[in-house]
């Protein structure tokens, strides 16, 4: 009985997944026979009927960190278009390790009608990809990956290695040892990680030759204990000023209560420790979303991705903690601030030198786009992994 | 900087501590209890709104004690008095645990002033690193032992006091009896129930002491969500790392906060090694020392016989 019961079982379980093979290919056929709809792909949505939905890998309600910065641009966007609260569609702590959770989440926002889905964190990208195949007529817009298709599936992020290049100056006036300490989350194989921190370490090259950079890698975006004990440790070896490339105030705190200073990430975390934070590197992800939203709204949305810099308002640097910044800071900071959003600087210009004694880049040229996003695997003269 | 590790080992060790010693007095009283983060999260949740609201460390301290109290009596009513099973009542505390103090967290956070949580001045200096004019400046003996925070001091306390009373004293002893055979100790006339919960609820209030250094020491004094992350777990693999012995507790979560820091004061001039073979390491040597006390066969330092099993009287 129990073995007939067991080949049932078996067999239902292939018919199951025979049949939504199946279906699956019969689904492909799908978009291409409404490509052909001219540039904007989708037609216009009247505003009060546009649905977002947004997926965070953290709680907004935290306060501080990445998610907070993520859902302070959705507010900006719903502020600057006048949507109502119960057009944002937000699924919080999906974990972006997990494919199932996020799946879910996508799913359940497709469910209650959402025209565009944001995937804030990296980990959210295959699952977005392979749900933007399967539904053609909502728009997946995937936040620090690299993957995009031409109809419904984009990608965006922003230059924040420019704003960090400035709070590199500010870190480079401020420190006395001479030795920069920076919490990353991510090992040098990681572009994104690898170079903000590398515009951090020539931001304060270009005003402290001499100040070096050390990196403690955490192997974790969110991680509490982990980030605190690797500023501990950066303190303990001398370091005066803490940045940091993870999600937590951790570091600040633990800066403000051995007594040195820090550079945030994120939000403003002078919020949380204002007696060591001299600035942070922050992102205005609303001007993104805004941009982005009303493409949809209007019907021009195409399946171009963003990079957005501080020109574009994308990214920029929290204001100076004047009682505690060098000296001097804030006219640095507007030089470079000038030169950057005129385009004259790129932050990796020229030649650079590499802490292993090769070199990166061109005479008179700067490095494009797809080499700062996926192919930064390299540390900047200073930095020194620890 | 090999001192400097010392005492950051001993501090990322703390939290470690409370939650060991604290499920060892639930298995010392025979029930295993996997609740250890949840009762963690509660404590981390509790201590940490009592001193934001009280702005005294010891109002935080006993708030962080009953929460952690209050989530082992959950447990407690349900394994001691209705026998359900330990292994899901644990691991159905451990969720509900941290959901509710994520909840209440969020809850005020959302309800704050400028949506962030600080703790206020004076707790601050409450809870930051002592100073003993004297003792604090010796060199190396003062950072090495006299230089840390109240709950470091705390910890280690507990875990001393913890480890007399399962060795030196009847009533310690009379739990040991009841965690390796309930009937026998029950036929003995000892009190199995009434000390059962005691210990369990001990245990509790104790994890959630270590809760709240997660949340006001690790965490800077300002609130996140899952302060504890994860940390519960570790504390009940430290268990068997000191064979259910309190004093061992203490040297077996300082070597774990050693492991915990080692990959970031590892001078990396010497040998390069991923980071996930130092995440690795507490669990390989817990691996290790479960084969190694297996092979002994020590009686000293296996589990107590009946942890896990549910006493019912009338089965005997």
């Amino acid at each position: 009985m129990k073995k007939l019961l067991c080949i049932i079982l078996v067999l239902m379980l292939a018919l199951i997944l025979l049949t939504s093979c199946g279906n699956n290919e019969q689904q492909q056929p799908a978009p291409e026979g409404q490509e052909a709809s001219g540039e904007g792909i989708f037609p216009a949505i009247a505003k009060e009927d546009i649905k977002v939905g947004v997926i965070h890998i953290g709680n907004p309600a935290d306060g501080s960190g990445y998610s907070f910065a993520h859902d302070q641009g959705i507010v900006a966007m719903q502020n600057a278009l006048g949507l109502d609260d119960s057009q944002i569609i937000r699924k919080n702590n999906v974990n972006d390790t997990d494919p199932t959770a996020t799946e879910a989440a996508m799913l359940e926002c497709i469910e209650e009608g959402a025209h565009i889905i944001f995937g804030t964190s990296w980990g959210y990208m295959d699952t977005m990809e392979a749900l933007a195949e399967e539904y053609p007529d909502v728009i997946f817009s995937h936040g620090s990956g690299y993957k995009s298709n031409d109809r419904n599936f984009n990608n965006y992020f922003g230059r924040i290695y420019q704003a960090r290049y400035l709070s590199g100056i500010a870190a480079g006036l401020k420190t006395e040892s001479n030795l920069l300490g920076y919490v990353a989350a991510m090992g040098k194989d990681n572009s994104e990680v690898t170079g903000g921190l590398n515009a951090f370490a020539m931001g304060a090259y270009s005003v402290n030759p001499e100040a070096k950079v050390y990196v403690k890698v955490t192997n974790s975006w969110y991680s509490p204990e982990e980030e605190t004990n690797a500023a501990k440790a950066l303190i303990a070896e001398g370091c005066d000023v803490i940045a940091q490339h993870c999600d937590t105030p951790n570091p600040q705190l633990e800066a403000e209560k051995a007594g040195v200073f820090g550079i945030g990430y994120n939000s403003d975390m002078s919020k949380d420790a204002p007696k060591a934070t001299i600035t942070s590197a922050v992102w205005n992800w609303g001007a993104y979303y805004t941009w982005a939203v009303e493409q949809v709204i209007n019907g021009t949305w195409n399946s171009e991705n963003y990079y957005g810099g501080m020109k574009e308002g994308m990214v920029d640097i929290s204001p100076i903690n004047e009682s505690i910044a060098a000296e001097g800071t804030a006219e640095k900071i507007e030089e470079a601030r000038q030169s950057i959003t005129d385009g004259t600087f790129n932050v990796f210009d020229g030649v650079i030198e590499t802490n292993d004694g090769s070199t990166v880049g061109e005479e008179g040229k700067t490095l494009d786009d797809g080499t700062i996003t996926g192919g930064i695997n390299w540390y900047f003269k200073t930095v020194e992994e620890k | 900087m090999f001192i400097k590790f010392l005492i950051a080992a001993v501090f990322a060790g703390t939290p470690l501590l409370f939650g060991t010693v604290g499920e060892i007095m639930n298995e010392r009283a025979g029930h295993l209890n996997l609740g250890v983060e949840g009762m963690m999260a509660m404590g981390a949740c509790a201590g940490f709104m009592a001193g934001f609201f009280y702005d005294s460390i010891s109002i935080a301290l006993l708030a962080a004690f009953l929460a952690g109290m209050l989530g082992a009596l959950i447990y407690a009513v349900l394994t001691i008095t209705f026998m359900a099973n330990q292994n899901v009542t644990g691991l159905t505390l451990a969720i509900f645990g941290v959901g509710i103090s994520n909840f209440a967290g969020e809850f005020m956070l959302v309800n704050s002033a400028s949506n962030s949580l600080k703790l206020p001045e004076q707790i601050t200096a409450q809870i930051s690193n002592i100073n003993i004019p004297g003792l604090s400046t010796i060199p190396v003996l003062g950072p090495l032992f006299f230089q840390y925070n109240i709950f470091v001091y705390l910890g280690v306390l507990i875990a001393i006091t913890c480890g007399i009373y399962y060795s030196r004293t009847k009533t310690g002893l009379n739990v040991r009896a009841i965690g390796e055979n309930p009937g026998a100790a029950d036929a003995a006339g000892i009190k199995v129930t009434k000390l059962k919960y005691i210990n369990v609820l001990m245990g509790g209030g104790i994890c959630g002491i270590g809760g709240a250094y997660c949340s006001m020491i690790i965490n800077g004094g300002v609130w996140m969500n899952n302060p504890v992350n994860g940390q519960g777990w570790i504390a009940v693999a430290l268990v068997i790392f000191a064979s259910w012995k309190p004093f061992r507790a203490i040297f077996g979560s300082f070597i774990f906060g050693a492991f915990n820091i080692l990959k970031y004061y590892f001078p990396k001039t010497i040998i390069t090694i991923p980071n996930a073979f130092y995440d690795m390491l507490p669990f390989v040597i817990t691996a290790l020392v479960l084969v190694v006390t297996s092979i002994r066969k020590s009686k000293e330092n296996q589990q107590p016989a009946s942890c896990g099993v549910n006493y019912f009287r009338e089965e005997r």
